[in-house]
C-alpha cells in the first residue's frame, strides 16, 4: 500500500514532467518532432488504459480474445502507405484538421454532414474517455488501498479529469491556426508511449522471471489448471473475432485522436513509411506479456477457480501482493501515461471538431454581421470550453453508466461508433461515385442502429429504461429487442450491433449513391480526393465569381488570423507589400483565402465565411445546358471557319500556281526574244558585212563578187526560214492547225522517204524501211505530220554516218513512228531539253534554226501524241513520236 | 522516374493485407487452437506472435525496401 497523498504528489509530479516536455517541445522541439521514430511513438496513443489494464483483464477470462484489438491495427499498418498517406496528402493540401472536416470537405463542404460526424465522434468517444478516467481512478484507489466504493472512484476520477483538461487546454489550444503543429503535445505523447511500454515490459519481465521461473514454468503451472488450460485455446467465436479485428482496423485509422496524430500532426509524409512497421512492433511488444501476467494473476488470486480481485487490476495487484511498491508505482505511472495521452489528444481532436463543426456554424453568421471582433481569439475560447464540456460529459457517463462495466467492453462500444465513419471515409478516399446525400444518410442510419443496439441496452441494464424491454422488446414488439434485432440471437452484442449497423450504413451509402449520380461539383471534388496522387488535380479553376474588392477579403481574414498575419499572407500572394485594397480579388485569391481559413475554422465554415464576402459560382442545370449549347454553336462556327480557310488556302495555292506559270511563261518569252534576236542578228551581221564589201569595192573580181552575193543570198534564205519557222511555231502553239483528214500513214512515210532519195543516194546512206503492213488510217493534219517526219529525216541524214531507219508500229491505241540513225546520238542529260526552242546541245554544229524540234513537239502535242528521243540500237539517236488511232483530239 | 518496386508497392502492400486477413483469420487460427505446447508455451500463443512478427517484418521489407 502506498500513501494516498504520496501517490497524488507522484502523479502531479509526473504530469509536471509532461508539462516540461511539452513546453520544451513547443519551443525547441522542431528537430525532435520532425523524426519518424517520434511519429511512430505518437501513434502509440492508440494504446490506452484499455491496453494497459484492460487487456490483462480480458485475457484472464478470455485467453487471446484481447488480441484482435492489436491485430486490426497491424493489418491497417500494412495499408497505411496507401490509406494514411492519401489522407495526409489531401489534408495538407486542403488544410484539413479533423475527420469531420475531412468528410465535409470531400462531400460538398456540408455543414450538416460535419456536424453529424462530430456528434457521432463525440457521443461515440465519451465512453472511451470515461474508461480512461475510471482506470486512473481505480489504479489510484488500488494503490492507496482506500475505500473501494463508488464515491471514492468518482472523486478520484474527477480530480484526474480536471488535471487532464487543464493540460489539454494548455498544450492543445495554443494556436488559432490548427495546421500549426502542436510540437509539445506530440513530444509529450511520444514520451508517454515510451513510459507505458517500459512500465508494462518491466512488470511483465518481473512476473515471468522473478515471480515465476521463466515462461515455461509459468505456463506449466497454469496449464495444470483446467480452466486456465482452456484459455490457451480460442474462447471466442469467429464472428466476434472477425468483427473485433475490423473494428480495430477502422479505429486505428479513423479515431479522432489517431487522425490527429497520424494525419494532422505529421511533419513529413514520408514518416508513414517508418511508422508502418515500428507502430505494429510497439503493439506486439506491449502485448507480449499480457497472457503471462493474466495467468500469473489467476494463479495468485483465484479462489475456487474464480478471481477474487478484478482481473483489470492484476497488473497492479501482482506487485502489490509481493510487496513491490516501487514496481507498483511504476505500473501506476505507466497506466497514467496511457490514460493521460489518450484523454489529452482525444480532447484536442474533439474540441476542434466541436468548435468548428457544431458551435461555429451557429455563431458564424451573426458574428460576421457584427464587425470588428477578433473571431480567431473567440474560436480558441470555444475550443477550450469544448474540452471542459467533453471531459465533464465523460465524467458524467462514468458516474451514471460506466462504473460497473469492464474496460474492454466500454472501449468496444466506442470502437463500434467510430466504425460508422469507416465506410464514409473509405468511399471518400477511393470511390468517386459516393455522394454527399448517401454518406449523410449512411452515417445517420448506421449511428442510429449503433445507438439502439449498444448504448441503449446499457441504459436498460442500468435501470434508466425498463429492463424488461431487453426481453420483450419496446412496447412488447419482439423483433425490436435491442440485443436481438429482427430476432437475430445468439451473437456477441458487438457482433450483433456491427452486423445491423454496417448493413444499414454500407447499404445506404452504396444504394443512395448509385440511385443518383454525383453532381458535377461533387464529381470534381471527388476527383480532387480520389486522384490526389494523379496529375492535374491542382489546376482546377476555383468556383468563385470575382467581384469582391480585396478589402473585404482582407477584413474577413484579419478577423480570424489577426491583422499582421493577414497582411503577410496577402503580401505573399501578390509578391509585394503594397496592394491596392480596392482592386478586385481574383478567384484564385478567394480560393486561397478559403483554404487558409479552413485551417482555422474547418472547410465548411470557411466556405460559409467566404460566401459572406464573395459570390460562389454555382452552375445550375440550365446554365450548364446553355453553356453546352453555346459551346456547340461556337464549335459549329469554328468548323465553318476552318472550312472557309481551307477553301481560301486552296484558292491561294491555285493562284500561286497560276502566277508561277505566268512568271515561267514570261521568262520563256524573254528567253525566246533574246535568243530570237541573237539568231536574227547572226545572218543580218553576215549580210551586212558582205554587202559593205561589195559596196566599198566596186572593182571586185567577178567570181569573188558572185561568191559573196551567194553568201548574202544564203543568209537571206536562212533569215526567211527562221522567221517562217518562228511564225509557224507561234501558230502551232496557238492551236492553229489546218483541216484534218483521214490519211494512210504508210503512204505519207513513203512520200517523205522519196523526197530524201536524192540526198541519201549522193551521201551513200543506207535507208532501212521497217513499216508495219497493217497501219490503220488516222485522222491528222497531213502537211504538219509530213513536216515532222521530214524534219526528223533531215536531222537523221545530217547527223548519221551511213545508216538511217524509218519505223512505224501499231500499239493498241496509238501508232508509233520513229527515225533512228548511227550518228553521235543525244546525251541522256539532253533527252528532255532537246525539244526546247533554240536548244543547243554540245554536239550540235550550228546549222538549223534551233526551232525544228520545238515545232515537231508542238505539232505532235496538238495531235494528242507524244514525242521523245532515246538511244538507237546502233549507238545513234532514235527520235520517235506516237499518234492516237482514234480521233487526234487537240488537248 | 519511379522504380518498378515503387509502382508495385501499393499492390504488394494490399496483397500483404489480404495475406494478413488469412494469417489472423479464423480457419487458420482454428488449426492452431489445440492443447499443445511448444517449448512449454501454448501453441496458439506461439503461432500468433510468430505470425505477427513475420507480418511486421514483411511490412518493413515492403515499405523501407
Amino acid at each position: 500500500m502506498l500513501d494516498g497523498w504520496t501517490l497524488a504528489i507522484v502523479a502531479l509530479l509526473y504530469v509536471g514532467i509532461l508539462f516540461v516536455i511539452a513546453w520544451f517541445g513547443d519551443r525547441h522541439g522542431r528537430r525532435w518532432v520532425a523524426n519518424p521514430w517520434v511519429y511512430a511513438l505518437s501513434l502509440a496513443v492508440y494504446c490506452t488504459a484499455w491496453t494497459f489494464y484492460g487487456s490483462v483483464g480480458r485475457a484472464a477470462v478470455d485467453g487471446i480474445g484481447f488480441l484482435p484489438i492489436y491485430l486490426g491495427p497491424t493489418l491497417a499498418a500494412a495499408v497505411s502507405w496507401v490509406v494514411v498517406r492519401k489522407m495526409v496528402r489531401i489534408s495538407k493540401r486542403d488544410r484539413i484538421t479533423s475527420i469531420a472536416d475531412f468528410l465535409s470537405a470531400r462531400f460538398g463542404k456540408s455543414r450538416r454532414l460535419s456536424a453529424l460526424v462530430t456528434t457521432v465522434a463525440v457521443v461515440g468517444t465519451l465512453p472511451y474517455l470515461a474508461l480512461q478516467l475510471k482506470a486512473v481512478a481505480t489504479s489510484y484507489l488500488v494503490l492507496a488501498g482506500g475505500a473501494d466504493d463508488g464515491a471514492a472512484l468518482i472523486r478520484a476520477s474527477a480530480l484526474a479529469a480536471v488535471v487532464l483538461a487543464v493540460f489539454a487546454i494548455l498544450f492543445g489550444t495554443r494556436h488559432v491556426d490548427l495546421t500549426e503543429p502542436h510540437r509539445g503535445l506530440v513530444l509529450a505523447v511520444a514520451f508517454e508511449s515510451v513510459v507505458k511500454l517500459v512500465a508494462f515490459a518491466t512488470v511483465g519481465l518481473w512476473v515471468v522471471f522473478v515471480l515465476h521461473d521463466g515462461p515455461g514454468a509459468l505456463f506449466g503451472r497454469a496449464l495444470e489448471r483446467v480452466e486456465l488450460a482452456a484459455l490457451t485455446e480460442l474462447q471466442i467465436d469467429w464472428s466476434t473475432w472477425t468483427w473485433m479485428v475490423l473494428l480495430a482496423w477502422s479505429a486505428v485509422l479513423f479515431l479522432p485522436r489517431q487522425f490527429q496524430m497520424a494525419v494532422v500532426e505529421i511533419v513529413e509524409e514520408n514518416h508513414v513509411r517508418r511508422a508502418a512497421w515500428v507502430f505494429p512492433l510497439y503493439l506486439l511488444a506491449i502485448n507480449l506479456f499480457v497472457l503471462p501476467i493474466a495467468f500469473a494473476g489467476r494463479l495468485a488470486f483465484d479462489v475456487g477457480g474464480v478471481p477474487t480481485v478484478p482481473p483489470d487490476n492484476f497488473v497492479l495487484e501482482l506487485p502489490l501482493a509481493a510487496g513491490q511498491s516501487g514496481l507498483a508505482l511504476l505500473v501506476f505511472l505507466g497506466g497514467l501515461s496511457a490514460a493521460t495521452s489518450m484523454v489529452i489528444v482525444e480532447c484536442v481532436a474533439l474540441s476542434t471538431m466541436v468548435a468548428n463543426d457544431l458551435v461555429l456554424p451557429w455563431l458564424l453568421r451573426p458574428a460576421l454581421a457584427r464587425s470588428g471582433r477578433d473571431l480567431g481569439r473567440r474560436l480558441v475560447h470555444i475550443r477550450r470550453w469544448a474540452i471542459v464540456v467533453i471531459v465533464a460529459l465523460a465524467q458524467l457517463y462514468l458516474m451514471t453508466l460506466g462504473a460497473e462495466a469492464t474496460l474492454v467492453s466500454i472501449g468496444l462500444v466506442s470502437f463500434a461508433a467510430i466504425a460508422q465513419l469507416a465506410p464514409a471515409m473509405l468511399a471518400g478516399l477511393f470511390w468517386p461515385g459516393a455522394t454527399r446525400r448517401a454518406v449523410s444518410l449512411a452515417l445517420l442510419g448506421g449511428a442510429t442502429v449503433w445507438a439502439y443496439t449498444l448504448p441503449l441496452p446499457t441504459l436498460m441494464h442500468g435501470g434508466y429504461l425498463p429492463a424488461a424491454w431487453l426481453e420483450t422488446g419496446p412496447l412488447g414488439i419482439g423483433w425490436l429487442r435491442p440485443e436481438a434485432l429482427f430476432g437475430l440471437e445468439g451473437l456477441d452484442p458487438i457482433a450483433h450491433a456491427m452486423i445491423w449497423s454496417m448493413l444499414v450504413n454500407v447499404g445506404l451509402l452504396v444504394g443512395v449513391s448509385v440511385i443518383r449520380a454525383p453532381s458535377s461539383r461533387e464529381a470534381r471534388q471527388a476527383k480532387r480526393f480520389v486522384d490526389v496522387f494523379g496529375p492535374s488535380t491542382t489546376d482546377e479553376p476555383p468556383a468563385w465569381r470575382t467581384a469582391t474588392p480585396l478589402r473585404a477579403v482582407r477584413t474577413l481574414l484579419a478577423r480570424f488570423l489577426g491583422r499582421e498575419r493577414t497582411d503577410r499572407v496577402i503580401a505573399d500572394y501578390y509578391g509585394r507589400t503594397v496592394v491596392d485594397d480596392s482592386a478586385i480579388a481574383d478567384a484564385v485569391l478567394i480560393d486561397y483565402a478559403e483554404r487558409l481559413l479552413a485551417g482555422t475554422t474547418g472547410a465548411a465554415s470557411a466556405h460559409v465565411a467566404l460566401r459572406s464576402v464573395a459570390e460562389e459560382h454555382h452552375l445550375d442545370r440550365d446554365e450548364v445546358l446553355e453553356l453546352l449549347d453555346e459551346s456547340a454553336r461556337t464549335l459549329a462556327t469554328s468548323r465553318e471557319l476552318a472550312e472557309k480557310s481551307r477553301q481560301l488556302e486552296h484558292t491561294t495555292a491555285e493562284l500561286r500556281n497560276a502566277n508561277e506559270q505566268l512568271r515561267e511563261l514570261d521568262r520563256m518569252k524573254d528567253d525566246f526574244l533574246a535568243t530570237m534576236t541573237h539568231e536574227l542578228r547572226t545572218p543580218l551581221t553576215s549580210i551586212r558585212a558582205f554587202t559593205e564589201i561589195l559596196y566599198d569595192q566596186p572593182d571586185l573580181a567577178t567570181d569573188r563578187r558572185r561568191a559573196f552575193l551567194g553568201i548574202v543570198l544564203k543568209e537571206n534564205e536562212r533569215l526567211t526560214r527562221l522567221v517562217d519557222q518562228a511564225l509557224d511555231l507561234a501558230k502551232i502553239e496557238h492551236d492553229e492547225l489546218g483541216t484534218r483528214s483521214r490519211e494512210d500513214p504508210t503512204q505519207l512515210l513513203d512520200e517523205a522517204l522519196a523526197s530524201f532519195s536524192a540526198i541519201t543516194e549522193r551521201r551513200e546512206i543506207a535507208i532501212e524501211r521497217r513499216i508495219a503492213t497493217d497501219l490503220p488510217a488516222i485522222e491528222i493534219d497531213r502537211d504538219r505530220i509530213m513536216q515532222v517526219v521530214v524534219n526528223l529525216l533531215a536531222n537523221a541524214t545530217t547527223f548519221c554516218k551511213e545508216w538511217v531507219r524509218i519505223e512505224a508500229t501499231v500499239h493498241p491505241n496509238t501508232i508509233e513512228i520513229a527515225v533512228a540513225d548511227d550518228g553521235p546520238g543525244v546525251p541522256v542529260a539532253d533527252h528532255d531539253t532537246v525539244f526546247d526552242k533554240f536548244h543547243q546541245s554540245e554536239t550540235s554544229t550550228g546549222h538549223g534554226s534551233g526551232l525544228g524540234l520545238a515545232i515537231c513537239r508542238g505539232i505532235v502535242h496538238r495531235h494528242g501524241g507524244r514525242i521523245w528521243v532515246e538511244p538507237s540500237d546502233r549507238g545513234g539517236a532514235r527520235f520517235a513520236f506516237s499518234l492516237p488511232i482514234q480521233s487526234g483530239a487537240a488537248s | 522516374m519511379t522504380s518498378p518496386h515503387d509502382r508495385l508497392r501499393p499492390v504488394r502492400l494490399l496483397a500483404l493485407f489480404l495475406f494478413g486477413l488469412v494469417l489472423f483469420g479464423f480457419p487458420l487460427l482454428g488449426l492452431f487452437s489445440r492443447p499443445t505446447t511448444v517449448f512449454g508455451l501454448p501453441l496458439l500463443y506461439v503461432y500468433i506472435f510468430g505470425a505477427w512478427a513475420l507480418f511486421i517484418a514483411l511490412i518493413a521489407w515492403l515499405v523501407e525496401g
